[in-house]
């Protein structure tokens, strides 16, 4: 699995990314709700594609089942606040402390059988789907019916309840994908960054080198299920609705992967720049098919440019895209 | 009595689900590369059976050498020409490129065929063997025996002929196949291609048991999947014993719990099989 | 040098399906010295090497460092217990840079960043690999990343270093000076080396003592000069006894 070594920011990149943020920032006040709301679509996809390139992009372990995740997360929180009127910023890490175990657990049980590679990208997939028909059948939770929250109102933003307009959750998912931005630069300039990379390289040297590679892999994956459990939380209270074929579908653990490999494995801006992109991509063919209803045009583009990228770019656009724009970084 | 009849017909689709997954055994017994795309070659297919049938009415089981040599050149050409220079690429992108691959069939499918599920009309469709107190679908029995079919003739081919041969000494020894002089392009050509062809035989007898739609595909190819890693990578008995053990565990299961546990139970056993025996029942250790 | 040896082995075996690998190997290390462990291709030299270092279990037998029993550690284990070693056919951290791929190592020994830093800028000078600190790993040449992988391994502060044919596709020049930044760094910190080799000029130049296996039994040990002149070794090597011997 490729990837890159960790960095410390050159000027050029940290003047980049200020003005990206400052840009992010201001943006709610000149654009209009469309736009803002392809936004939220967007930081999802950015956050999601960051928490699960810890697993995948850092340690190089593939999971195909990280929608899992964030349906746990989602209904956690969901259900706690439906059925006790538990407050979203309580549910939600519960939601995180839930999907931690699952991922250890799984983790744990595929890497103490020496299951790796494509085997345990199947056993992830195999965990989320059992899961699904699982909650196919949980009635506390609405099985197939669904979990609905009560319709917010969106001209008054509640924060603290998290009911509120396309733009209280654009700062909130903001901050999010910022602060698993943060988290990320800050991991991978420690020594658990440097274990989970050296681990991604060569797991055989990295052991001869002193890592217990079995707790650091399961650290990852507990870490990265949190992070994307908590995401699950935020988008529980954004769609208002839950139904187990949607939250835990293979469909969404796809969606998840794609915009960081697009944006380029293991790199810390990748993912975001994915997650831009494809979001661009599919909101630009919606458009442009608008008055063509044919069902399946979109995917079928997606599915090409799909194939165009892992063609030509296979590391990604943003390692060709930062050799080419000169933001050069050591390693990366 | 109704169990039997129950288990002997899980036992039959599992032949169906065996060719299935016997053509995922060889591709990825023999090139290693995780063939996501696998699914949906089987609904293509099943797609082209129902316009073959549709336009001209022959029954599918007479289609299926023309269906079985069309994927063929399917396969092929998509490894000759695309896939073959992914095989040492690492596995997210080999995987992102057979996704891509099979996002576009999906998608085309949508486009020309659109969401409704489709069949066969059968004149025997609700016809059934009686023997003694069983009851056999007609349908079910003549899928079986295609599948069987299909399974003899690739074993023979693998068996007998000096290609077979040649892709088994790839499998098993990728170097020393080239240093022996072996075309190893043409043969992982040749080997994606019956691969192809299982699937697209699986398919046309699928299409006797089930509709077809364009979202059914990843269904199938998780199945597979399950079926090569329970049975054995690199066992086609291994491929067979699985296909029929899942069928019969999906038959029983959806008969004693509920039809929508069927999956959930074959997920449990790849979780099981890949935890207790990652070889598989009848896989090389 | 003291008189406990840092590293013992006794009686190591192991056995792959029909071939006996190593086959009741004893010797030891005295501290602060360099030992070579020699013999013809298949002698069982990197099998004893993983048996030591944990990547396998031996089927009996034991192994001693500094006076702890060691055996059957996983490898990560023996690296806390002071085993550096490093590997024949080399495993860098490709995407991560030199300097980073020491500093993996150097972590081993020490949580501060700064620290490893600095430890591993030292290690890079000594074996001369400081102006590649900031290349990527994939893009050393051979003898670069037999150099970095001695790095890393060094980096974890080991009482032993474990050295698997470093030497093997150098030229003469490049040869001399690992034996030179080997002698300097066994004098200067006072590590023990434990290396196989088949570049005789290394071995003869760099060794106190020297073991020598064949078919996976111990046949001789002994002084460098010693060695290279006992009939059972050049019988090995040569496959007959040598005229008038």
């Amino acid at each position: 699995m490729r990837g890159a070594g960790p960095v410390a920011l050159s000027p050029r990149t940290a003047l980049a990314l200020a003005g990206f943020v400052a840009i992010m920032v201001v943006l709610p006040f000149i654009a209009n709700d469309y736009i803002v709301s392809v936004l939220v679509v967007v930081l999802f996809s950015a956050y999601f594609g960051q928490s699960w390139n810890i697993i995948t992009g850092f340690t190089g372990q593939l999971s195909l089942g990280h929608a899992l995740y964030v349906g746990l997360g989602a209904y956690t929180s969901a259900a706690l606040f439906v059925h006790f009127d538990l407050s979203p910023w309580l549910g939600m890490p519960a939601g995180m402390a839930v999907a931690a175990i699952a991922g250890s657990l799984i983790a744990a049980l595929s890497f103490r059988f020496r299951v790796g590679g494509v085997y345990f990208a199947l056993l992830t997939i195999a965990f989320s789907e059992f899961v699904r028909i699982l909650f196919d059948h949980f009635k506390w939770v609405g099985a197939t019916e669904g979990l609905f929250l009560p319709v917010a109102n969106l001209a008054h933003d509640d924060p603290l309840h998290l009911r509120g307009s396309p733009t209280m959750f654009y700062y909130f998912l903001l901050a999010l994908t910022l602060g698993v931005l943060g988290l990320s630069h800050l991991l991978l300039n420690r020594r658990v960054g440097y274990y989970w990379q050296a681990i991604r390289e060569d797991e055989e040297a990295a052991q001869a080198l002193g890592i217990d590679v079995f707790r650091c892999k399961v650290m990852a994956m507990a870490l990265s299920a949190a992070l994307t459990a908590l995401g699950g939380g935020f988008l529980a209270f954004y769609d208002n609705n839950l139904y187990p074929d949607t939250a835990f579908s293979l469909g969404r653990s796809i969606e998840i992967i794609t915009a960081p490999i697009i944006g380029g494995l293991g790199t810390l801006f990748g993912p975001i720049l994915g997650a831009f992109l494809l979001t661009s991509l599919g909101e630009t063919m919606t458009n442009l098919t608008s008055g063509w209803e044919i069902a399946g045009l979109k995917q079928w583009f997606y599915g090409a440019a799909l194939l165009l990228i892992v063609a030509l770019l296979p590391s990604g656009i943003w390692p060709w895209l930062r050799r080419v724009i000169g933001l050069e970084e050591s390693g990366r | 009595m109704l169990y039997l009849n129950i288990i002997i017909a899980g036992l039959l689709t599992g032949l169906v689900y065996g060719l299935m997954a016997l053509g995922l055994s060889v591709i990825f017994g023999v090139i290693r590369v995780v063939n996501f795309a696998h699914g949906e070659m089987m609904v293509m297919a099943m797609y082209a059976v129902y316009l073959a049938n549709t336009f001209t009415g022959i029954d599918p089981l007479l289609l299926l050498p023309l269906v079985a040599l069309a994927l063929f050149g399917f396969g092929y050409a998509l490894q000759r020409l695309l896939i073959n220079r992914y095989i040492t690429r690492p596995e997210h992108e080999q995987f992102l490129l057979l996704l891509a691959v099979a996002t576009i069939i999906t998608a085309s499918l949508l486009m020309g065929f659109g969401p409704d599920a489709r069949n066969v009309q059968l004149g025997y469709a609700y016809d059934s063997f009686q023997i003694g107190a069983l009851l056999l679908d007609k349908v079910r029995v003549f899928a079986a025996a295609g599948a069987a079919a299909g399974t003899a003739a690739l074993w023979a081919f693998f068996r007998f002929t000096r290609t077979g041969k040649a892709i088994r000494a790839c499998a098993d020894n990728h170097f020393a196949a080239q240093v022996v002089g072996l075309d190893v392009k043409r043969l992982y050509a040749v080997t994606f291609g019956l691969g192809a062809a299982c699937v697209g035989a699986a398919g046309c007898l699928m299409l006797l048991l089930v509709d077809v739609q364009p979202y059914i595909s990843t269904d199938y190819t998780l199945l597979a999947f399950i079926i090569v890693i329970l049975g054995g990578l690199g066992s086609m008995p291994g491929a067979l014993l699985g296909g029929v053990i899942v069928g019969v565990s999906e038959a029983v299961s959806g008969f004693v719990i509920e039809p929508s546990f069927k999956s959930a139970f074959s997920f449990g056993l790849l979780i099981l099989v890949l935890l207790v025996r990652p070889q598989g029942l009848l896989g090389r250790a | 040098m003291s008189a406990a040896p840092i590293l013992e082995v006794r009686g190591l075996s192991k056995r792959f399906r029909g071939l006996q690998a190593v086959d009741g190997v004893s010797f030891s290390v005295p501290k602060g010295s360099i030992v070579a462990l020699i013999g013809p291709n298949g002698a069982g030299k990197t099998t004893t090497f993983n048996l030591i270092a944990g990547a396998i279990r031996p089927d009996s037998g034991s192994v001693l460092l500094d006076g702890a029993d060691v055996t059957g550690l996983r490898p990560d284990q023996a690296c806390h217990a002071g085993i550096g070693r490093t590997f024949q056919l080399v495993k860098p951290f490709g995407a991560l840079s030199v300097l980073q791929n020491v500093m993996v190592g150097a972590l081993h020994a020490t949580g501060n960043m700064r620290e490893a830093r600095e430890a591993s800028w030292a290690i890079l000078e000594r074996l001369g690999l400081a102006e590649r600190a900031e290349t990527p790993a994939k893009s050393l040449t051979l003898p670069e990343r037999k150099r970095l992988e001695t790095a890393r391994a060094l980096a974890t502060r080991p009482k032993i270093l474990l050295l698997d044919e470093v030497m093997a596709g150098l030229r003469p020049t490049e040869i001399d000076q690992m034996v030179r930044a080997f002698a300097d760094l066994t004098r200067e910190t006072g590590i023990s080396i434990l290396l196989t080799e088949h570049v005789m000029r290394a071995v003869m130049a760099l060794s106190h003592h020297i073991v020598v296996l064949h078919h996976g039994q111990k046949i001789c040990e002994g002084a460098p000069e010693q060695v290279s002149r006992d009939p059972q070794v050049l019988e090995c090597y040569l496959g007959h006894a040598p005229a008038g011997a």
